[in-house]
């Protein structure tokens, strides 16, 4: 019992802090609402946007297209990593675009991409997806060239064809680092969605940002969508540890 | 069993292991390193043979040539009369370390090669319990390598290379890692082993004494480019015991392969003392 309440209360006590704190700041600085709200009111607006129905449709805009973005960016990176890590053509002929995509901030190439496919599902999840790409494709790449190549030997001694090399060895003993990529990715999904949402569109937890700072001019419902973005991304790479886990604990 | 030619009518007399003229060699920064220098020799089926040799003489290259991992230069290497030309399921291999897959439980381990083969489930899984049996790690099924000592992995790792039931059994100084005492038991433990599944041992080592404990002959090979520098015949009867590591007859064969190797080698005492390099890497880079 000692151990649950140690596991819990670290952090309970970390988030009282923070809370504290923020109010702190508010009573000091004696801010408006319209600059910094103050925690109380954030949760009461919080809550009422839940009540009032104001969240729901613009959070399951943005997780489809984090789902279909990550999707596609993750299982687009996997075997591009692969082939990365395998082969120095690969290597040589895709690792300049690849570093040069990703020195392009995504917002500005956000407006581009909604200039050719528009401001609906498919150009949000394009853009997550690119955001999704590199940091997983990096990461399998760097977890495929880590591998033991006495293990390899081992495998080629048992005459393994290509197909159960990859799967039987090189992808459980890659695993932990292709996951690495994906709790990195799983975030900047998030973070993609939200830019890809601001280029336009009448739905989305980005789009609510908007809305709130401009024409509604609600300050405490543009930090009460910040907090459920927050939760949105910790949920979403907490479900990528359990998957983890039970990948793991399946070995 | 990589394109194996049609089963050629081999003689029943044909010899377990048979290399002729073998050569080999590694490119390095561009050059030709010639590691094996045309090794002719012969294995008698079901015996034991050690093979000794300075360090980085190419012994470990020589494992690898017969276990179809390394092509070779030139020569031939055939087993029970039919050619190796790669990996092959005649041919079992026990590297220096255990090489086990971390995420596999011990049953799995074992289990691997049979799995690779196409083997179902049912009968890999009752195979792999035997085996796990026959190198005393029944009650281990479930353990993971990390959770077993060094001593059992290389054991499991042993049980995975008699799987597929090979005929030839090449061990690659797989007890270096051990302690002194664990090494002593170990030999008579896979001396035990050897009695119940019969089959044809290679054995590369750094300890010449462990060395004719072990084996009906003692092939000592010069410095690279390797050749056969002397073939030496143990007439230790068997079965052997712990108690025959002081037996005249070993310490006289002993004293014979030292005398071949010119005080080329690294004794037990080196191997004990960590002078020895690890194989990691193949010989000709050790240079």
């Amino acid at each position: 019992m000692s151990g649950a309440r140690g596991r819990i209360l670290p952090p309970l006590a970390a988030f009282v802090g923070f809370l504290a704190t923020w109010q702190a700041i508010v009573w000091i600085g004696d801010y408006p609402a319209f600059i910094l709200p103050g925690p109380l009111l954030v949760a009461e607006r919080f809550v009422a946007g839940w009540v009032e129905g104001t969240f729901w449709p613009h959070l399951v805009t943005t997780l489809a297209e984090i789902a279909v973005g990550f999707t596609a960016g993750a299982a687009a990176a996997l075997p591009t990593g692969y082939a990365l890590a395998r082969s120095r053509l690969a290597d040589r002929v895709l690792s300049p675009y690849l570093v040069a995509a990703q020195a392009v901030p995504i917002l500005a190439l956000a407006p581009l991409i909604a200039l050719w496919f528009g401001t609906g599902l498919l150009a949000r999840s394009i853009i997550v997806a690119l955001v999704v790409f590199f940091p997983v494709a990096i990461s399998v790449m760097v977890a495929i060239r880590g591998i033991d190549r006495r293990l390899l030997e081992m495998a080629r001694s048992y005459r393994v064809t290509r197909r159960q090399r990859i799967v039987l060895v090189e992808i459980p003993a890659a695993l932990p680092g292709i996951v690495g990529g994906l709790r990195i990715g799983i975030t900047l999904a998030v973070v993609g969605a939200i830019v890809a949402e601001w280029t336009g569109g009448e739905r989305g937890l980005g789009v609510l940002i908007n809305l709130a700072r401009g024409s509604l001019f609600d300050i405490p419902l543009l930090f009460a969508t910040l907090t459920v973005i927050a939760l949105l991304g910790i949920a979403l790479y907490g479900s990528v540890l359990l998957v983890e886990r039970h990948v793991a604990a399946r070995g | 069993m990589s394109d194996a030619p049609p089963p050629a009518p081999a003689a029943p007399a044909a010899p377990a292991i048979r290399l002729a003229g073998l050569h080999f060699a590694f490119l390095v920064d561009g050059h030709t390193v010639p590691v094996l220098g045309g090794i002719d020799l012969e294995v008698g089926r079901r015996s034991v043979i050690a093979l000794v040799g300075p360090n980085g003489c190419g012994k470990s290259t020589l494992l690898r040539v017969i276990a179809g991992l390394l092509p070779a230069a030139g020569g031939t290497v055939e087993v029970e009369g039919r050619p190796v030309s790669g990996p092959d399921a005649r041919i079992g291999l026990v590297f220096q370390e255990p090489r086990l897959l971390p995420w596999r439980s011990a049953l799995a381990n074992v289990a691997f090669p049979l799995e690779v083969a196409g083997h179902e489930r049912v009968p890999r899984e009752a195979r792999a319990r035997d085996l796990l049996g026959l190198v005393g790690l029944r009650d281990w099924a479930g353990a993971r390598p990390g959770e077993l000592s060094g001593g059992m992995r290389q054991r499991l790792a042993i049980a995975r290379a008699l799987a597929l039931e090979p005929s030839v059994l090449l061990l690659d100084e797989p007890f270096s890692a051990l302690d002194a005492l664990t090494r002593e038991r170990f030999n008579v433990e896979l001396l035990r082993l050897w009695e119940r599944i019969g089959s044809t041992i290679v054995l590369v080592t750094h300890s010449i004494p462990e060395a004719v404990f072990l084996a009906d002959r003692v092939v000592v090979l010069s410095p690279r480019p390797a050749a056969v520098a002397a073939d030496v015949l143990v007439e230790l009867p068997r079965p052997r015991r712990l108690a025959d590591l002081d037996a005249a007859v070993l310490s006289r064969t002993a004293a014979e392969i030292r005398a071949h190797l010119g005080g080329a080698t690294d004794d037990a005492f080196a191997v004990a003392t960590g002078e020895v390099g690890r194989h990691d890497e193949p010989d000709a880079v050790t240079a």
